[in-house]
C-alpha cells in the first residue's frame, strides 16, 4: 500500500510539473503583454525597460528558472492588470469560488441521493428508468448553455432569481445547481449501485425478517451504509468541480477563481494565468490522488493491477 | 475515472430489457441526420453563414409575432440566419470531433499497440507517459493551450489531439497485453510472421470493436469540448460559424432574445446525447467488459 501510495505521488508530482512547465511556455506564446500595458505613444525605450521591469528580457528557461524558485517561495509574480502581487488577487478571490463550489456540491448531492436511492430501490421501474436517462442527458449538456436556460428561465422569464453576481443568498441558486449538474449523474449512479449493493445485505434481510416497515429498512438502515462511499467520493470529484467552475463563473459573473482565469487569458496577464492554473491544477491533481489512493485502500486489486 | 467510467452504464440494457427499442435507433436517424446536415450545408441552407443585413438583426422565429418564415429559426445579432448558422455549425463540430478522434485515435492506438505487444521498458515508458497525460486537468490545459497558440480550427483539433490520446492508448494497451498471451499468436510466432505483421493482421482486428466504442463516445466529448472552448473564447475563432460561439454571442442579449441561444444549444444536446446513447448501446453489444474496466 506505501508503495502504491509514493507511486502514485510521485506521479502527482510529474504532472503538476508538466502543468507548470505547459502555463509558462504557453503564456509566452500568447503575445507581449507590454503592447496591451503601454499606451499607444510610449516610445521603444520606455517598452524595453517595462520588459526588463518584468524580466520578459531573460532567455525564457532563466524565467522559468526563476519562476519555479520563486514559486517555491510562495511569490508567484505580481498581477500586470491588478499591479498587485498574484497570491493577493488568488486568496481575495478563492473564497467565493469555494463557497459556490460547497453550496453546489450540497445541492447536486441533495438532488442525485434520492433518484439514486428511489432507482436502485424500484429498479427496472418506469421511474428508474427516467432517473437513468436523467443521468445520460445530464452528461450531454453543455454547462454554459443550461447556465443561459436557467437565466432565461428563471432571471429573463419569471423574474424570480438574479441572473448574476454575488449577493445575497438568491444569487447562489442558478449558478449552484448548474455547476452541481455536472456532478449529479455520477453521483447517482454511485448511489444506486452502492445501495443496489447494501440492499442486497444480510443486515437488510434481517431488518425486512424482524418486520421493520420498508421505508425505515431502505432510508435508515440501508442508507446509511450505502452512503459512506458516495459521501466520501463526492467530495473528491475535483474535475468535474473544477471544470464546472470555470464554465459557471463565466457564465453567471461570479467573480471567483474560474472567471478570474478566463478573464486572465483574455488581458494576457501571465502571472495571474500561471498562478490561477497552478492553483487550480493542484487541487486537481491532489483530488486525484486522494481519489485514486482511498479507491486501492477500499479495493487491493487497483494495488497490484500496475 | 475517466468520462468513459461514468458515462451511463446503462440505457441501452435498460431498453433491451423494457423492450422499448428506441435505442440505437433513434441516436442513429438523429447522428446520420446532423452528418447529412453537416457535410450538405453548403446545398441546404438557405443563406451563407456569414451573410446577413443589420435591418434584419435579431428576427424571432417563424412563428413568433414579428418573425416570417424567410429565416424560419429567427437572426442573430448581425442578422445573420440562425437555422443556416446551426446547419454550418453542424459541419464545424463535426469536422473538429472527426478529425480530432481519427488523429488521436490513430496515435493513441499505436502507442497502445506497440506498448502492449512488447512490453518491458518501452512499455513502462509509455504507460507513465500516459498516466501523466491522464492526470493532467483537461480543461485548464486546454483553455491555456488554445489562447496561447491562437483561436483557430487547426489549433483546436491539435489540442483536443494532445489530450486525448492517452484515453485510446491505455484501453488499447490492456487489450492488447491480453491477446498477446493467447494461442493464435503464438502460433503466428511459429509461423515466423513479423511483429509488424503480427500486430496489424493478428491483434489490430480484434482490438476494433473496443475502438469503435472509444470513437463514439469521444465524439460527443469533443463536441463538448470544442463548444465549451468556443465559448470561453479558446476555441474556434469569432465569425465562424460554431454552436458554442453562437451561444456565447447570443448570452449579451439573452433577455430580448432567447432564439440566439437556444437553438445552437440544442444542436449540441440532440448531437451528444445520440453519440452517448450510441455508444453505450455499442459498449453493451461488442464489449462487455469494458463498462466494468474503465
Amino acid at each position: 500500500m506505501s508503495r502504491f501510495i509514493v507511486g502514485r505521488a510521485l506521479q502527482s508530482l510529474l504532472s503538476l510539473f508538466v502543468v507548470s512547465l505547459v502555463v509558462f511556455y504557453a503564456a509566452r506564446l500568447t503575445g507581449d503583454p507590454t503592447v496591451l500595458m503601454l499606451s499607444e505613444m510610449a516610445t521603444k525605450e520606455e517598452a524595453a525597460q517595462l520588459r526588463a521591469h518584468l524580466g520578459l528580457d531573460k532567455p525564457i528557461t532563466t524565467q522559468y528558472a526563476l519562476f519555479l524558485k520563486q514559486a517555491a517561495q510562495g511569490d508567484l509574480g505580481e498581477s500586470t492588470r491588478y499591479h498587485r502581487p498574484v497570491t493577493d488577487v488568488l486568496t481575495a478571490r478563492f473564497p467565493a469560488s469555494l463557497q459556490l463550489g460547497s453550496v453546489a456540491i450540497v445541492i447536486s448531492i441533495l438532488i442525485a441521493l434520492p433518484i439514486g436511492v428511489y432507482s436502485a430501490v424500484h429498479r427496472g421501474t418506469a421511474l428508474d428508468v427516467a432517473g437513468r436517462l436523467f443521468a445520460v442527458l445530464g452528461q450531454s449538456l453543455p454547462l454554459f448553455w443550461l447556465g443561459l436556460i436557467l437565466i432565461l428561465i428563471f432571471a429573463v422569464w419569471f423574474g424570480w432569481l438574479p441572473a448574476a453576481g454575488r449577493g445575497g443568498p438568491a444569487n447562489f441558486i442558478l449558478p449552484a445547481v448548474t455547476m452541481g449538474w455536472a456532478t449529479t449523474p455520477a453521483i447517482m449512479r454511485l448511489t444506486r449501485s452502492s445501495m443496489l449493493e447494501v440492499l442486497e445485505s444480510e443486515y437488510v434481510k434481517l431488518a425486512r425478517i424482524k418486520g421493520l416497515p420498508e421505508w425505515k429498512v431502505v432510508w435508515k438502515h440501508a442508507l446509511k451504509n450505502a452512503l459512506l462511499p458516495v459521501v466520501t467520493f463526492s467530495v473528491l470529484l475535483f474535475a468535474e468541480m473544477i471544470a464546472g467552475a470555470i464554465v459557471t463563473e463565466t457564465v453567471f459573473a461570479w467573480p471567483g477563481v474560474g472567471q478570474l482565469l478566463i478573464s486572465s487569458v483574455n488581458t494576457r496577464d501571465f502571472p495571474m494565468v500561471q498562478a490561477t492554473v497552478l492553483l487550480l491544477a493542484s487541487l486537481f491533481v491532489l483530488g486525484n490522488f486522494g481519489v485514486d489512493v482511498l479507491y486501492a485502500w477500499l479495493n487491493p486489486k487497483i494495488r497490484y493491477a500496475r | 475515472m475517466s468520462e468513459i467510467a461514468i458515462a451511463a452504464e446503462a440505457p441501452a440494457r435498460i431498453f433491451r430489457r423494457r423492450r422499448i427499442g428506441l435505442v440505437p435507433w433513434l441516436p442513429a436517424v438523429v447522428l446520420v441526420t446532423l452528418i447529412a446536415v453537416g457535410v450538405l450545408a453548403p446545398l441546404i441552407a438557405p443563406y451563407p453563414p456569414l451573410q446577413g443585413s443589420l435591418g434584419d438583426k435579431l428576427l424571432p422565429p417563424a412563428w413568433l409575432a414579428g418573425g416570417s418564415w424567410s429565416h424560419p429559426l429567427g437572426t442573430d445579432l448581425l442578422g445573420r440566419d440562425i437555422l443556416s448558422r446551426v446547419f454550418y455549425g453542424a459541419r464545424t463540430s463535426l469536422g473538429v470531433a472527426a478529425l480530432a478522434v481519427l488523429v488521436s485515435g490513430t496515435i493513441g492506438t499505436t502507442i497502445g499497440l506497440i506498448a502492449g505487444y512488447f512490453g518491458g521498458t518501452l512499455d513502462a515508458f509509455l504507460m507513465r507517459l500516459t498516466d501523466v497525460a491522464l492526470s493532467l486537468p483537461l480543461i485548464l490545459v486546454a483553455i491555456v493551450l488554445v489562447a496561447a497558440l491562437g483561436a483557430s480550427f487547426a489549433n483546436v483539433v491539435l489540442v483536443i489531439v494532445l489530450l486525448l490520446w492517452p484515453r485510446y492508448a491505455r484501453q488499447i494497451r490492456g487489450e492488447t497485453l491480453a491477446l498477446r498471451e493467447r494461442d493464435f499468436v503464438a502460433l503466428a510466432r511459429i509461423a515466423n510472421c513479423s511483429h509488424f505483421r503480427i500486430i496489424r493482421r493478428h491483434i489490430l482486428p480484434n482490438v476494433v470493436p473496443t475502438l469503435l466504442v472509444l470513437v463514439t463516445l469521444q465524439s460527443g466529448y469533443v463536441v463538448l469540448l470544442e463548444s465549451t472552448l468556443s465559448f470561453l473564447g479558446a476555441g474556434i475563432p469569432p465569425s465562424t460559424p460554431a454552436w458554442g460561439l453562437m451561444i456565447s454571442e447570443g448570452r449579451t442579449v439573452i433577455e430580448t432574445a432567447w432564439w440566439v441561444v437556444v437553438w445552437p444549444g440544442l444542436a449540441i444536446v440532440a448531437l451528444v446525447l445520440s453519440g452517448n446513447l450510441l455508444g453505450d448501446w455499442l459498449r453493451d453489444r461488442l464489449d462487455p467488459t469494458l463498462s466494468r474496466t474503465r
